[in-house]
């Protein structure tokens, strides 16, 4: 890739994945939640890939880490969908639900949408990297 | 709401461009502007997270789908059976259109919904579970299950295209 | 009740590409074009005339809001759309690579 486009995605790639992180975390405040903001971070990594080559993005986040932090994201949201068994029933929403409009309210649905974020997030980093790194072996 | 028709009918010539077009690469590209287009439908019809969310799936798919054809353009041909194959197409299609004008008037008209089960989102969804957007709320909190389900597929869906793209050899240099 | 039409012209016209074309990307391109009319449809039936976004504020009570149901479903499968794409799409690839070619009046071997 060309010099301009190195420059602007050093610039960026920063912004883009800290933007997701927001979009994340807001997500029982304003619209948003775990899917858009798990798409934008795997954006991010893609965009890296993208401009710097295969090497750069896979050092940063080899597919090994990506396996395992997909499968984490799955377990935990399991994991909090069973230990609503403590209340009575699946998904029971058990943590307190505090004030609304706050950071911290909302009882599950912020811990829900981090373990979304994670899944959906290296789950498409993960399909990107198959269709790219695998095609390009074949390719020769 | 003439911005929405208007908004539809760009949408319907991006799709007969992207249907058409003889180069891959064009058609790819008009694909991104329908997207585009339903985007902003969706911000029209006041419904601001699916305008993210299509805006950002449209990009990634857009970008899978360059990335996976960018070499593999062919050119083609009419072989025999064009006409009574086109024939047959659009003839059922005039069917199906002719058939959805006499069923859509059953609908509910534009603008006035039944709101059965909505009405009840609405109206305690703050109450019972705390959050400010009735969307998340209603993802994950009072239709968790459905978003388990999801999680599934987009993990199938992974392990498939992992599972299809996986090397069969090596080729030394 | 026209905007229902225009978008049933929508999803008509990727019937056409998947019935008619031979390439196969050319398919998938077609089912792309289904999914966005499905979609839109779904959040043309559950609009409230001037409604407002289903978003809880801090300072003003608003009473009109759209329906949220709906658009937690389209939510859903809009990302569930993007993964079929990438798994058709992947599918294609290796058909290429084992075919040569991506027209379907070829690819007809069952066997091997």
């Amino acid at each position: 890739m060309t010099l301009i486009v190195k420059t602007i995605t050093r610039l960026t790639v920063g912004l883009i994945l800290l933007y997701g992180i927001y979009i994340v975390l807001h997500g029982h405040l304003t619209p948003g939640g775990g899917f858009p903001g798990g798409v934008i971070i795997a954006l991010s990594f893609i965009h890296l890939m993208l401009a710097f080559g295969k090497d750069t993005a896979l050092k940063r986040l080899n597919q090994l880490r990506a396996s395992i932090l997909e499968s984490l994201g799955a377990i935990m949201f399991l994991g909090i969908a069973i230990s609503g068994f403590l209340g009575g029933y699946f998904f029971l929403n058990f943590i307190k639900r505090g004030e609304a409009f706050n950071l911290f309210s909302a009882g599950i649905i912020p811990l829900c949408n981090i373990a979304i974020c994670f899944k959906v997030g290296a789950g498409l980093f993960l399909i990107f990297v198959a269709l790219v790194v695998l095609s390009n072996s074949q390719e020769k | 709401m003439t911005e929405l028709h208007l908004l539809l009918l760009f949408m319907i010539v991006g799709a007969i461009v992207a249907v058409e077009a003889r180069d891959l690469l064009s058609s790819v590209v008009a694909l991104g502007a329908v997207g585009l287009g339903l985007s902003l439908a969706f911000l029209i019809l006041k419904a601001p997270d699916l305008a993210i969310t299509q805006l950002v799936v449209e990009i990634l798919c857009l970008i899978i789908l360059i990335r996976a054809t960018i070499k593999r353009d062919l050119p083609f041909i009419r072989d025999g059976r064009w006409h009574f194959n086109t024939f047959s197409t659009l003839s059922f299609i005039i069917v199906f259109l002719g058939l959805a004008y006499i069923s859509l008037k059953d609908l509910p008209a534009f603008g006035q919904p039944l709101l059965r089960v909505a009405a009840n989102y609405l109206s305690e969804g703050l109450s019972k579970t705390g959050a400010a957007n009735l969307v998340s709320s209603v993802i994950l909190d009072f239709r968790a299950y459905d978003t388990l389900g999801e999680a599934t597929v987009l993990f199938t869906a992974v392990m498939g295209v992992l599972a299809v793209m996986r090397k069969t050899g090596r080729i030394k240099d | 009740m026209s905007i229902y039409f225009l978008c049933l012209v929508l999803l008509s016209i990727g019937v056409y590409c998947i019935l008619r074309k031979r390439n196969l990307i050319k398919i998938v391109i077609g089912l792309g074009i289904i999914e966005y009319a499905v979609n839109l449809f779904f959040i043309l039936v559950g609009y409230r005339m001037y409604g407002r976004a289903p978003i809880l504020a801090r300072s003003e009570e608003i009473l009109n809001m759209v329906d949220p149901l709906v658009q937690a479903l389209v939510l859903t499968a809009i990302v569930i759309g993007l993964a079929t794409t990438a798994l058709i799409v992947a599918i294609a690839i290796r058909i290429y690579e084992k075919y040569g070619t991506f027209d379907i009046t070829k690819i007809n071997k069952l066997k091997g």
